[in-house]
């Protein structure tokens, strides 16, 4: 930083709406209506409709588009990533997250200063978008939805095995595997795919519009089907997958006598998964895990850290144990459960 | 790839990351068939000696110093900053899994040690070295191994596995029956070489030798009312059937044991009855607890129970008796192939021959026709009896059910009109269906639970009911609904015990689903004051 930088507290402000930009006058995943909003990802708790002007990745826009239509926005701006874009007297810039199909972190320079906001992010491969690629700077601002030492996901290919294994303890049931219909479902596709699994994957219907999203994208999934309509039997020793909550609903009575399945970071802890009545807890995320979180802090040598969501004070913790200075943001409406 | 085509489970190579992997997916799953599974595809992937061990662990057969919770802590909080552990453990709330999750790796730690090494370090530990081999063992394991490792050393596994049903698996690995296994299960001991080899067909089954081996119980199934005028009275010999826990006791070369009727020691919370049995013998019997002669309460009984430890008080207030119905072996000799009415005269000889304190005879019914037992067991609202056992006066005495030899004629089942008040979702198969049905009874116009029954009812009642809770919800609670209290369940039930566990401060035993009443109206429905008539 400069010596006559402006610190970022005094241009960065945090308001009920969320993080505003004072020399861009706009905001950041906003939690209700603005004028301008940048948006990092599709995730309905950082995107939203109804703002007047948006600014995001072609790949966000187009999830925003599908999921909300009309509502998208006034205009729709695609930034590409690591085009500068001026706003007022800030540069902005989108740089890959490695979160979602679109994601970005938000990086803004202002007078010398320079602040990141990263959004949801993880450090592992994906193969369904552009890795995290860290930025120097001054202030990085950083989610926690995983910020305690207990959250270090194994390695996906290990979970994956677990599934591919129950698939085949069980021919004569379905393994059915609550996803996020956006990001995580797409995700797991691949990572079947990868380990060779190319037969066709059976999808509840909620999951299909985004899963078209992401093949217009250039990500082949493989071959898909709906479940819908599907004689039960043709089911057997299937995988398919369903939004999390469909798994243990009515929905899951048309399925032969199913392994129920999710895949999410919470499934690290037993007793969340078995409150859940998971029988085949998948520890897979989309969010960066402890050790991820902590790289990350060092890998952007930011002096500074503000924590916006999650569990905050043991990352605070950790962050001033290693010199730095770090505070919470307590931003509200991120979603506690998502991943 | 083919989806049923052959995987390696995953890339666990150590017999420990297979056992640790084996707990995880036992703790998840809720089905018997697929822990069975589970289990025999372990066995038959793992080789001796660990799966020996791993079935040690298993059934409880494992001795070695356990550690303490706060042994864990300690060497938990000089590997992992403290406030980030405490933080951590309020999360997570068990300790066992936060210290797996917690525990910083260390690049380039040794190999990943055994099962059998873990149980034979442990075994040979010193109370000072236990911190140490832990801490070695847990810089190599992966977080589930970490865990497994940590319930493995505090004792306890609570995966939902009984001693049982791993004989089950066994029993399915070697394609013999159950009871087979059992037999020989308390004369063999970890890590079970021979009868691995046994079950692999590479070998003879292991000899029990001069042990107070457990004898496969002989069960009776229940009578059809409809298929009582086929059989002949004068074939038959009854009993009543009472209302305590099936036990045998077996004395062999001065060593004395209680088993469970599924083979379980659980002699050491019965010293009174245990030190008396005094020859090589097998006796079949109820165990009761018995006052001035008369048998107390089964909840008498289950104070008795699932002790670690019986104290001098309890040994005064819940005195056990055993009530002897048959005799399988006497001096060495086995009786089993005897006729019951053989066996009935050894036994009665055997009790005669010596004063026998805590034991008695359960009596013979005399009766020529069945229509005199029938008049019996309607009278039989005696708290100690359930009804009559009927067996054949030729049975040989056989492991498992036949069917005809013998019949249990439980007295008919007591009924109460209730209306549902809650309602829970089941597991596994029922998980989404609302099947755990919590009921009142009135009290003035309030209702108060009464009990709690999740069968009784068909599949298509079950649709129906489902379906009703979700249309006359009034609360959640996570995956309890509370619905209006306007459906009728008749509930069935073997009797009505005082309990200070409840509100109504009454316990049902057996309660399920008799009827649902539709039709009636939920003011109709009976009192608290209906049931506590009924009480025993």
């Amino acid at each position: 930083m400069q010596l006559t930088a402006p610190k970022p507290e005094s241009w960065l402000k945090i308001v009920p709406e969320g993080i505003y930009c004072v020399p861009g006058d706009f905001h950041i995943d906003p939690s209700s209506s603005a004028k301008r909003a940048l948006v990092t990802h599709g995730h309905g708790d950082h995107a939203r409709p109804g703002n007047r002007q948006v600014l995001a990745t072609e790949g966000t826009l187009a999830i925003m588009r599908a999921r909300f239509g009309e509502e998208a926005g006034g205009t729709l701006q695609p930034a590409s990533y690591g085009e500068v874009i001026r706003i007022g007297d800030v540069d902005v810039t989108f740089v890959p997250a490695g979160h979602v199909l679109g994601s970005a972190q938000i990086v803004m320079d202002y007078r010398g200063s320079r602040v990141v906001v990263s959004g949801d992010y993880k450090r592992r491969p994906d193969a369904t978008c552009r890795p995290f690629e860290p930025q120097r700077c001054d202030v990085f601002v950083t989610e926690a939805t995983f910020g305690l030492p207990v959250f270090r996901h194994p390695p996906d290919a290990h979970e994956i095995a677990r599934l591919l294994h129950s698939l085949r303890l069980y021919p004569d049931r379905c393994q059915v595997v609550g996803v996020y219909a956006l990001g995580k479902c797409q995700r797991l596709l691949m990572m079947l795919r990868r380990a060779g699994y190319d037969e066709p994957v059976y999808l509840h219907g909620a999951l299909i519009a985004l899963c078209d999203l992401y093949t217009q994208h250039g990500i082949d999934l493989g071959p898909l089907l709906s479940a819908t309509g599907v004689a039960r039997d043709e089911l057997k020793g299937r995988i398919v997958l369903a939004p999390p909550g469909a798994t243990a609903d009515r929905w899951a009575r048309r399925l032969p006598d199913p392994v129920v399945g999710m895949a999410s970071g919470w499934m690290r802890v037993r007793q969340r998964a078995k409150a859940l009545g998971v029988e085949l807890p998948l520890v897979i995320s989309d969010h960066a895990d402890w050790d991820e979180l902590l790289q990350t802090l060092t890998d952007t040598g930011a002096p500074e850290i503000w924590v916006t969501h999650g569990r905050e004070e043991a990352l605070i913790h950790q962050a001033q144990a290693m010199g730095l200075t770090a505070r919470a943001l307590s931003l509200v409406g991120f979603e506690e459960e998502e991943d | 790839m083919a989806p049923n085509a052959v995987l390696p489970p995953t890339a666990a190579t150590s017999s420990m990351e297979r056992f640790a992997e084996l707990l995880d997916a036992l703790i998840f799953t809720p089905s018997r068939n697929g822990k069975l599974r589970l289990m025999v595809e372990f066995f038959a992937a793992v080789g001796d000696p660990d799966r020996g061990w791993a079935l040690a662990a298993l059934t409880g057969e494992l001795a070695f110093r356990e550690a303490k919770p706060q042994q864990i802590r300690a060497l938990a909080a000089s590997r992992v900053d403290p406030e980030l552990l405490g933080w951590s453990y309020d999360f997570v709330g068990d300790l066992a899994e936060t210290v797996s999750l917690v525990w910083p790796t260390r690049p380039g730690a040794n190999r990943v040690p055994e099962l059998g090494e873990i149980v034979e370090g442990l075994a040979s530990a010193s109370r000072g070295d236990v911190g140490a081999l832990l801490e070695r063992w847990l810089d190599t394991l992966d977080a589930t191994g970490r865990w497994a490792l940590l319930k493995l050393v505090t004792g306890g596994l609570r995966v939902g596995v009984s001693a049982r049903l791993a004989k089950v698996a066994l029993a399915e690995l070697g394609n013999v029956e159950p009871a087979a296994i059992e037999e020989i299960w308390h004369g063999i001991d970890p890590p079970y070489t021979a009868l691995f080899a046994w079950l692999a067909g590479e070998g003879a089954r292991p000899e029990t030798g001069d042990r107070p081996s457990f004898h496969p119980l002989m069960l009776a199934n229940p009578l059809e009312i409809e298929d009582l005028p086929k059989l002949d009275p004068r074939d038959y010999r009854a009993e009543w059937k009472w209302d305590g826990i099936r036990v045998q006791l077996v004395g062999r070369k001065g060593e004395r044991r209680m088993y469970s009727r599924t083979g379980d020691d659980i002699g050491k919370g019965f010293p009174d009855v245990v030190e008396q049995i005094a020859e090589d013998v097998v006796l079949d019997g109820e165990l009761l607890v018995q006052r001035d002669g008369e048998v107390a309460p089964f909840n008498d009984l289950q104070q008795r129970l699932n002790r670690k430890l019986v104290t001098p008080a309890m040994l005064r207030d819940y005195p056990a008796w055993v009530r002897l119905y048959d005799i399988l072996s006497e001096g060495g000799e086995d009786l089993r192939a005897l006729p019951f009415v053989e066996r009935r005269l050894r036994l009665e000889a055997w009790y005669a021959a010596a004063v026998r304190p805590r034991f008695d005879l359960s009596p013979l019914i005399p009766f020529d026709a069945w229509n005199e037992l029938e008049a019996l067991r309607e009278g039989a609202r005696e708290r100690s009896i359930e009804g009559l056992m009927l067996k054949r006066a030729d049975s040989v005495y056989v492991a498992g059910r036949p069917k005809g030899p013998w019949f249990k004629w439980k007295r008919g089942a007591l009924t109460l009109d209730t209306v549902l008040m809650y309602a829970q979702r089941g597991h596994g198969k029922r998980s989404s269906f609302y099947s755990d049905y919590t009921f009142g009874a009135w009290r003035g116009d309030e209702l108060v639970p009464v009990g709690k029954a999740y069968s009784g009812f068909t599949d298509e009642e079950l649709l129906r009911l489902d379906k009703w809770v979700r249309n006359n919800t009034t609360n959640r609670f996570g995956p309890v609904r509370e619905v209006t209290p306007s459906l009728v369940l008749e509930i069935a039930f073997d009797s009505v015990s005082r309990s200070t566990r409840h509100k109504s401060g009454l316990a049902m035993r057996f309660p399920r689903v008799h009827r649902i009443r539709w039709d009636k109206p939920h003011r109709e429905a009976d009192t608290v004051e209906t049931l506590e008539k009924l009480l025993t």
